[in-house]
């Protein structure tokens, strides 16, 4: 039988795109693979071995920069979903008032700015205060996190908010619901899934963050990624490689828990 | 609606604009006085007004009479060559997205979730994790160079990495899901009996793609290749691990100015004109975007 004609074929573009997705994934494939390299070499496959990921776990500092990864972005990303829970209820079913325009340009300009020049905005920042201030501590990293993580979680609450039936909360005050109660009880429990989302989002952005990372730590605030950056200097064993997979399958981890709740409604 | 009476309401987002200002928004103004002061000796600045800084973004003061200015060769090089390498990044992210996006969008629904799920895990895993994957492809010691080795094409390495192409080849990886999404997007709008009516009336394929299916998904183009063109303009992590000392970008040029450079003035006019080209390809988006808007409006 002959094949039927199809308004959405275009000859090539199938093989095309299978070719993309391929050479997509094919790097981080091969850099997979060779965690499991029992030799030290990422070209020569010299047999199956976790000897790597052993390295990897036992070299303390590797485990020192994974925690304080871990809790920068646990810490930045709560204080952001909190601070864009606030901007969303705030911005979002409202009439047009005066000063929208600036607050939504005021969100979203960490994402319009290239990273390395707020990187070093806040380097000049920083410097100046620790002079005038003395304090050199882990406040600065987690500031500088959390302003780059609220437009990040507030994009899904908002979308969530856009999307709730406001009927729900006029028949929570047409049965006398004061409006803590109706925020309390209809309101939040809907705002739920935007909620657990951006946290989400905001927190692999935070691990994921390493320019402005970079410029902003001071002495012993080394996160991951900015470890990893010193260490592609030099010439990596598969250790590199166990790092990297570790990490590739936490964040994979949490991006398709995020793609499963926000489907869920769609 | 009784929506008006909460004319409070935006006070809820005070506490994030408070923070966004004071560690985002805030110092870019910093950045902006620092430019126009002069360097300290140690780093820092010192608090003297000057336009040096900005003098010697472009230009170089001659060794031995510094009253002789000449262009600044380095700079303009890695001025043009950050300015071609993304405009080259975008057109490659182009030329594989749209065959890509349109791949996705014609699947049945079923599978275009995962399809789609297939595009969105690069785009959320990290940047520095896959440029590290590129760098260990085509290392003189790495996967390409050690297959083409071993199959006899070649008798030594292929030099790769520190060049441009491996700057592109990097930054066409890491910001290619960013070009796939909205086209995506644009496509899943798509009335296909608008295609359909081209094809009857005996257009090829071909013409039904430039006449129909391209004019149709403009808009998608134009929002992939403002996201792919931005960050890659400003790219830093990709350019350092990909290009190395030789192959610079105006990301690793700023960098320089705060670390072994020390000529913070400079680091930050140089950070006000890498800020000025991007607000230039957002307003000249936003334009061409209103354009758009008024022509289908009619």
């Amino acid at each position: 039988m002959a094949r039927s004609f199809s308004v959405k074929r275009l000859p090539g573009f199938g093989a095309i795109a299978l070719l993309t997705f391929a050479m997509l994934y094919l790097p981080i494939v091969i850099l997979v693979v060779y965690s499991f390299n029992a030799g030290s070499s990422q070209s020569n496959w010299e047999g199956l071995s976790l000897r790597w990921y052993q390295a990897a776990l036992s070299n303390e500092q590797v485990q020192e920069v994974s925690i304080r990864s871990l809790w920068l972005a646990a810490t930045a990303s709560g204080v952001a979903t909190v601070l864009a829970t606030l901007a969303a209820l705030g911005t979002t079913r409202v009439s047009r008032f005066p000063g929208q325009t600036m607050i939504y340009a005021l969100i979203n300009q960490p994402l319009m700015v290239p990273e390395i020049v707020t990187g070093i905005a806040l380097l000049i920042f920083v410097a100046f205060l620790k002079v005038n201030t003395g304090y050199a501590g882990m406040g600065y990293m987690v500031a500088a996190h959390t302003a780059f993580c609220i437009p990040f979680a507030y994009l899904p609450i908002r979308a969530r908010l856009e999307t709730l039936d406001s009927t729900l909360e006029t028949a929570a005050s047409d049965l006398y619901a004061n409006p803590v109660q109706a925020f309390r009880h209809i309101t939040l429990p809907l705002m739920v899934p935007g909620i657990i989302a951006g946290f989400m989002l905001g927190f692999v952005i935070s691990l994921d963050t390493v320019v402005i990372t970079e410029f902003v730590k001071s002495a012993g605030q080394e996160t991951l990624p900015t470890y990893m950056l010193g260490q592609l200097r030099r010439v990596v064993t598969p250790e590199m490689n166990a790092i990297a997979t570790l990490f590739l399958a936490l964040s994979i981890l949490i991006v398709t828990a995020f793609f499963l709740i926000t489907r869920k409604r769609g | 609606m009784d929506r008006d009476k909460h004319g409070w309401k935006w006070l809820l987002s005070a506490p994030a604009l408070l923070v966004l200002i004071a560690a985002a928004s805030g110092p870019l103004v910093i950045v902006g006085v620092y430019s126009f002061l002069s360097p300290g000796t140690m780093g820092g600045v010192s608090w003297v007004f000057s336009t040096e800084a900005w003098l010697r973004v472009f230009m170089a003061r001659d060794i031995f009479d510094p009253e002789v200015l000449s262009w600044n060769a380095a700079h303009l090089t890695i001025f043009w060559r950050s300015i071609w390498l993304s405009l080259q990044t975008t057109l490659i992210c182009a030329a594989l997205g749209f065959p890509t996006a349109w791949f996705i969008a014609t699947r049945p629904p079923s599978s275009r979730t995962l399809w789609l799920f297939l595009i969105t895990i690069p785009f959320w895993t990290n940047l520095l994790i896959r440029t590290f994957a590129i760098q260990e492809l085509i290392r003189n010691s790495g996967t390409i160079n050690s297959l083409l080795l071993w199959a006899g094409l070649i008798d030594q390495p292929i030099q790769m990495l520190f060049t441009d192409f491996a700057v592109l080849l990097g930054m066409a990886y890491v910001f290619l899901p960013l070009m796939v999404l909205p086209l995506f997007a644009a496509m899943d709008k798509l009335d296909f009996r608008l295609v359909e009516a081209g094809y009857d009336l005996y257009a090829s394929r071909l013409q039904v793609l430039w006449h129909v299916i391209i004019p149709m998904v403009k808009p998608g183009f134009i929002a992939g290749s403002i996201l792919v063109f931005i960050p890659a303009i400003g790219a830093y992590v990709t350019p350092r691990i990909l290009g190395g000392g030789r192959t610079m970008m105006m990301g690793n040029l700023i960098g320089l100015q705060f670390g072994q450079g020390q000529n913070w003035p400079l680091g930050a006019a140089l950070s006000m004109l890498l800020l000025i080209i991007v607000v230039g390809a957002l307003v000249f988006y936003l334009r061409v975007v209103n354009r758009e808007e008024d022509t289908r409006r009619g």
